[in-house]
């Protein structure tokens, strides 16, 4: 008779879990009729989850075995991604509406996906890694293409789908090797061997995995289907994927590369510095000439996880800390940019052309306002929130002596700064089009005013506290 | 032992040259045919290395149950398997290239894969002996309780499979009459047929 594992660690994924089944048979029961009920549940038990990770920080604990650990830095991460999660369930209750995809299911996807993304970041073993990866990504298969009328949506989901499974392979033939070498998937025991020297096979395995995470950070080259998928999918889809995937799978990445493989760092150290230049430059100079705002800021976000790994490939402490405040920013950043585009609604349909923004200053000044202060906050303009992001990470660089890696990084910045200060440009100065319909839901509203309030204000005031967090989760990975 | 090792190389041959069937046969249903005898042999590969509890399962699941899906899918679905072929000449030399890499890779490390001494000292669940452990008992064991989590884990994955399958191609057509037993049974005599009375000559 074995004893029983340890829960207590686990509890929020436990209870997420056991959430989404109950909601899955409260949709299957009251039919299409209870989207509205399913979603509210859902964002709630996104809230009671968060409630259980705050009250269940603490020191490190592994369970089942080693293969599922619950630290501060898991911790930190998980908050990000809840409150992604939550965020976007609220704000796309009236777009799912809009657009007749208004289905339960809808809801209980995301609450897998963000299941699967709670289990990636809490992973201590490359099959637990798998398996929150397979998911997570399912999940978002299926929700990229749950607008099965429309062609786009078919496509962007179907295009996903083979990429990512493409991905998925890679990372079990890296992860196949790495076991080959090893003899062993636990990061533990992993780490240990590593320590006696690298060889050939490992570090082909080792690519092969940090090709897979790029895959799923849509880190150049690896970013292909970003524009397509992003565009094609349902908006509301978009906004989930920019943010909540993303913060997971850097996480995930930061996790793997800086505690099992920690002591081959001069050897993963190269391949991030290429993927971070590749992934700022070609950012900010695809987006230049894109005329849909999703597709702009599908190169933004790849832009932004080049900046976010410049973090990374410092390999330090401080580094880690600069990814984790980061992503921190990007997340109030983009759930509020794309609260403004699930707004972008004329004529009763949703419209998706940057020029459709034209003139917004006087048609809806407070939306206008708000755009901006996104648009400056991502082109890092000082005293807003994405200035700060920006410059923890690359002091790490700097601190690493990584000195060429951080003076591209911010010529690629003032690149990138152009194609923001355009779409401000084309709100403030240029001729009215056709004004945006009244009447948002007061939801898109709240959270549009309160992440630009958090961007302009709350952020740049309570940094202190931010860092301090960042700096706790990023110690963590450093303890041994 | 001699019987053994002729027993060995007729599932392997049978495999190998079944398994190149499936992918060079014209038929798609043959394609199917050989991947189930393919099946068969390799069932037979495990049983030789006394590990009858995969074999059987080889055997139930795979030949019972998804090859036999598989060949429902070819025969219902009508697929142009001439034209799926069109791009193959095209693609074959960039996908050859691809496994070449591959290929070399793997041979690297296989060439730089010294004893493993390292390797097999740390291996997480190292196998039981044979003579004490009976194989249904070991998978158990490693499924149910070391690896629980991921067992879970592996039921969600699935379960979001079926969500999505259903949530992406299950529609609602309307006027569509479907039957209902239970108003079938509840139908009363007096609602479906009335006695008239008919008059000579007369009709209704």
């Amino acid at each position: 008779m074995t004893a029983l594992p340890d829960f207590a660690p686990a509890i929020p994924e436990i209870v997420l879990a056991v959430a989404s089944l109950a909601l899955l048979l409260v949709g299957a029961f009251k039919g299409d009729g209870s989207t509205r009920l399913v979603s509210w549940l859902g964002t709630a038990a996104l809230a009671v989850v968060l409630v259980l990770v705050w009250a269940n920080t603490g020191d490190k604990a592994l369970t089942f075995g080693g293969m599922f650990i619950a630290d501060r830095f898991a911790s930190f991460a998980k908050c990000l991604i809840l409150i992604a999660s939550g965020i976007t369930l609220v704000i796309s209750q009236d777009y799912l509406k809009l657009e007749r995809m208004d289905r339960p299911e809808y809801a209980v996807l995301v609450l897998l996906a963000t299941l699967g993304m709670l289990m990636l970041v809490s992973a201590n073993d490359l099959m637990s890694l798998y398996l929150g990866l397979e998911l997570m990504s399912l999940s978002l298969y299926v929700v990229a293409a749950f607008r099965r009328d429309a062609v786009k949506s078919s496509e962007a989901g179907l295009k996903y789908f083979v990429l990512g499974a493409l991905g998925s392979g890679l990372y079990l033939y890296g992860a196949s090797l790495v076991y080959g070498f090893t003899g062993t998937t636990s990061f533990t025991q992993i780490a240990t061997t590593v320590g006696n020297g690298p060889s050939i096979g490992l570090i082909a395995g080792l690519v092969f995995v940090m090709a897979s995470l790029a895959f799923k950070v849509s880190a150049v080259p690896f970013h292909m289907w970003t524009p397509d998928v992003y565009e094609g999918a349902p908006t509301s889809v978009t906004a989930f994927f920019a943010v909540a995937p993303k913060i997971a799978a850097l996480c995930l990445m930061v996790r793997v590369l800086v505690g099992p493989f920690g002591p081959l760092v001069d050897q993963w150290q190269q391949v991030v510095v290429f993927i971070s230049l590749a992934s700022m430059i070609l950012g900010s100079f695809a987006a230049v000439v894109q005329k849909n705002i999703k597709r702009l800021l599908a190169y933004s976000s790849i832009g932004h996880v080049g900046f976010a790994l410049v973090g990374l490939a410092s390999g330090t402490e401080e580094g880690v800390r600069g990814v984790l405040a980061y992503l921190a920013i990007y997340l109030f950043m983009n759930l509020g940019t794309f609260a403004c585009v699930l707004a972008m609604k004329a004529g009763g349909r949703m419209v998706e052309d940057i020029k459709d923004l034209s003139g917004l200053s006087r048609t809806n000044p407070l939306m206008a306002l708000c755009l901006a202060a996104f648009m400056f906050s991502m082109a890092g303009v000082p005293p807003l929130a994405g200035f700060f992001g920006k410059l923890y990470v690359f002091m790490a660089a700097v601190h690493a002596g990584l000195y060429a890696l951080s003076i591209i990084g911010v010529l690629a910045s003032v690149v990138a700064a152009y194609y923001y200060l355009r779409v401000v440009k084309i709100m403030y100065f240029d001729e009215p089009a056709e004004a945006f319909d009244r009447g948002q839901s007061g939801v898109i509203r709240f959270v549009m005013a309160a992440s630009a309030v958090i961007i302009a204000i709350v952020i740049p005031l309570a940094l202190q506290p931010m860092t301090h967090a960042a700096q706790a989760a990023a110690a963590t990975l450093f303890l041994g | 032992m001699i019987i053994q090792a002729l027993a060995f190389y007729l599932f392997a041959a049978v495999t190998v040259l079944s398994g190149a069937m499936v992918i060079t046969a014209r038929n798609p249903v043959h394609s199917v045919l050989f991947l189930v005898l393919a099946f068969f042999s390799a069932a037979g590969l495990f049983l030789l290395i006394g590990a009858e509890f995969v074999a059987m399962i080889l055997v139930i699941v795979y030949v019972g149950a998804v090859a036999v899906l598989f060949l429902f899918v070819v025969m219902m679905l009508d697929i142009d398997f001439a034209e799926l072929r069109t791009g193959l000449l095209r693609y074959a030399p960039i996908g050859a290239l691809v496994g070449i890499v591959l290929l070399i890779e793997l041979v690297v490390a296989l060439v730089s894969w010294k004893g493993a001494s390292e390797a097999t000292a740390n291996l997480a669940v190292p196998t039981p002996p044979a003579s004490t452990t009976q194989n249904a008992v070991a998978i158990g064991e490693l499924i149910y309780t070391h690896y629980a989590y991921l067992f879970q884990a592996a039921g969600l994955v699935l379960l979001v499979a079926m969500i999505g399958a259903i949530a992406l191609t299950l529609r609602q057509r309307p006027g569509v009459r479907r039957q209902k037993i239970a108003n079938q049974n509840a139908v009363q005599p007096a609602d479906v047929a009335e006695v008239r009375k008919v008059a000579s000559r007369g009709g209704i």
